[in-house]
């Protein structure tokens, strides 16, 4: 179940933040580390694989 | 509007070569307009002062927001704006070729005024000067500034076509826009930020049945890699904005041999349509440090510039003027210190801050400048449409909503426990009330005691609500709450079971008496 994303105006702010300063390859792997804390807060590896196949599936 | 078809004022001559004038407006814009007619309203003597002699032209502000309307209509203007624009209430948005979501902006019944009424800036000019006309507001035509002597009482150098003429102001009200005359002759500083992108305005004159919706695309197979929006004004005229990047020549792109093309890729080949105006525009996001400086006050543009995205620009100046109009009366009433006036800087100050941020986001949204800006856009905008939660990421404007004065000092805090959105500073919300609404029994020329069921003395007037209905769950009212309602109705206190000593204490602080 999906929570969706509190202020997400301040979310989107601040994951375009995480990127300030940063070259091509710094900012992808900032993004790496961010999913992977994002994984440790979700936890549960059922919910994972079924998010990781929807991020594949680009309409 | 074209420039010949404009109606000219009349210039009148002052007829002195020196004069006093109690209160002088700068700017017979939608803002100075606005608080003139207010202030006279108010029973104070008005002049207001404008360098041009017609309404504007050419596109300008064209979305009205349910606050300014609630505004004008407490100016008494409302009813034929409402009646020549287009009321709307459903934003769509769209990536390429297919929508990713829609909004309604007002999705409750029980309101006197919609979401938006689009109307040309020009429309909304005609009917505030005609109503600032019969109310007897001086209005000075063709008198241009060209020096402010702050010795002593603001004292305006002003050139007209019958020469020069000197204007003592005991106040001075300037609202001339974002490149202020007033701001510049004293030198102060307009901080913020310029965007480089360019966009195109053409405003063009078609029939056409799409619904009196707001359309965003977001790179769209007619405009590739560019956004694009579609609203209709009054008079079959239709707004399109089309964003053509930072590297885009303003004289070429204006020319129409550039921009018919643009418009056929959008509206198909076969419809007809005329171009009423064209432009290229840039924008900036910067406001004065402080909006109050001694007799000198700045509004709308003058204090604050935003994107055009949200329709932040127009409907926060109004508001604005809402703000001020009836502290400046209170002050030169006798009835409030002059302190009362900084709380026009501690309220207006932050709504300038919060639609600078939701219109620099805004911005950022549509013109993302580096490459992981535009991967994330690119993530949100292609899970929008099977996944909800991403549709509330897409920015396309966030549109203008009263500024809910959170931390002023004219508020009273809560003693009792309240839900509900009407909080202490938050604009009063409206309900229908008997055979008409509430909000126009609220505020005016003075405080209101809005009370449901309550029966407290106090010395302004107050107004009766019934306990059961949408005003009592709009203002979360049991028997015996009453909200203290400002003349600008917001909301100064709450309780729900008022004191005449509690009331009076409100009152006062709401009237800078007291801290």
């Amino acid at each position: 179940m999906t929570k969706g994303i509190d202020r997400p105006d301040e979310v989107y702010e601040a994951l375009i933040e995480l990127h300030r300063g940063l070259d091509e390859d710094a900012g992808r792997r900032a993004d790496a580390r961010l999913i992977l804390l994002l994984a440790a807060e979700i936890g549960d590896a059922e919910t994972l694989k079924r998010l990781i196949t929807a991020a594949r599936e680009e309409t | 509007m074209r420039s010949e078809q404009m109606v000219r004022f009349p210039f009148r001559p002052l007829g002195a070569s020196r004069v006093h004038r109690k209160v002088v407006v700068v700017g017979a814009g939608p803002v100075g307009l606005t608080l003139a007619i207010d202030l006279r309203l108010k029973g104070l003597d008005v002049t207001l002062v404008d360098e041009d002699d017609t309404v504007s032209t050419g596109s300008r502000a064209i979305c009205w927001a349910k606050r300014s309307l609630e505004i004008f209509d407490r100016l008494g203007v409302a009813g034929p704006m409402v009646a020549r624009g287009i009321t709307w209430n459903t934003g769509r948005v769209f990536h390429r070729d297919r929508q990713v979501y829609e909004f309604n902006l007002l999705a409750e019944a029980g309101h006197a005024f919609p979401a938006f009424v689009n109307l040309q800036q020009y429309h909304v000019e005609e009917a505030l000067v005609a109503r600032a006309e019969a109310l007897g507001v001086e209005i000075l035509w063709k008198h241009r500034v060209v020096g402010l002597d702050l010795r002593e009482a603001p004292t305006l150098a002003v050139e007209t076509p019958e020469g020069a003429c000197t204007i003592e102001a005991g106040w001075l009200l300037a609202c001339d826009g974002a490149r202020s005359q007033i701001r510049k002759l004293m030198s102060l500083d307009f901080k913020g930020q310029a965007f480089e992108d360019r966009f195109l305005i053409a405003d063009v004159r078609m029939q056409a049945d799409f619904p009196t919706e707001r359309w965003f695309w977001f790179d769209p197979p007619f405009h590739p890699g560019g956004s694009a929006l579609l609203h209709r004004q009054a008079d079959d005229i239709w707004r399109i904005d089309l964003q053509l990047g930072p590297d885009a020549d303003p004289a070429e792109e204006r020319k129409p041999e550039r921009v018919l093309p643009r418009l056929r890729a959008m509206l198909g080949p076969e419809r007809p349509f005329e171009l009423d105006w064209v432009s290229v525009y840039t924008f900036q996001c910067r406001r004065l440090e402080r909006f109050r400086h001694g007799r000198v006050i700045f509004l709308g543009d003058a204090a604050h510039t935003v994107s055009p995205f949200g329709a932040r620009g127009g409907n926060s100046g109004v508001q604005d003027a809402d703000n001020l109009a009836w502290k400046l009366k209170a002050v030169l009433a006798g009835l409030a210190p002059e302190g009362l006036l900084d709380s026009y800087d501690a309220e207006r100050g932050p709504a300038a801050d919060e639609n600078i941020l939701n219109s620099t986001r805004s911005t950022d949204f549509i013109t993302p400048k580096t490459g992981a800006s535009r991967r994330l856009r690119a993530a949100a905008l292609s899970l929008a449409g099977d996944h909800p939660f991403a549709r509330s990421l897409i920015n396309s404007g966030r549109l203008s909503v009263p500024t809910v004065y959170l931390d002023s000092p004219l508020n009273t805090a809560d003693v009792d426990a309240f839900s509900g959105r009407a909080c202490p500073g938050d604009a009063a919300p409206d309900a229908p009330l008997g055979d008409g609404w509430l909000l126009p029994r609220l505020g005016g020329g003075d405080f209101t005691l809005l009370g449901f069921g309550t029966d407290v003395e106090t010395s302004v007037p107050s107004v009766a609500a019934p306990i059961s209905g949408l005003a009592a769950e709009r203002y979360d009212a049991t028997v015996g709450t009453a909200y203290l309602i400002r003349p600008d109705q917001h909301i100064a206190a709450r309780w729900r079971h008022p004191t005449p000593e509690g009331v009076a204490a409100a009152l006062a602080r709401a009237r800078g008496v007291s801290r």
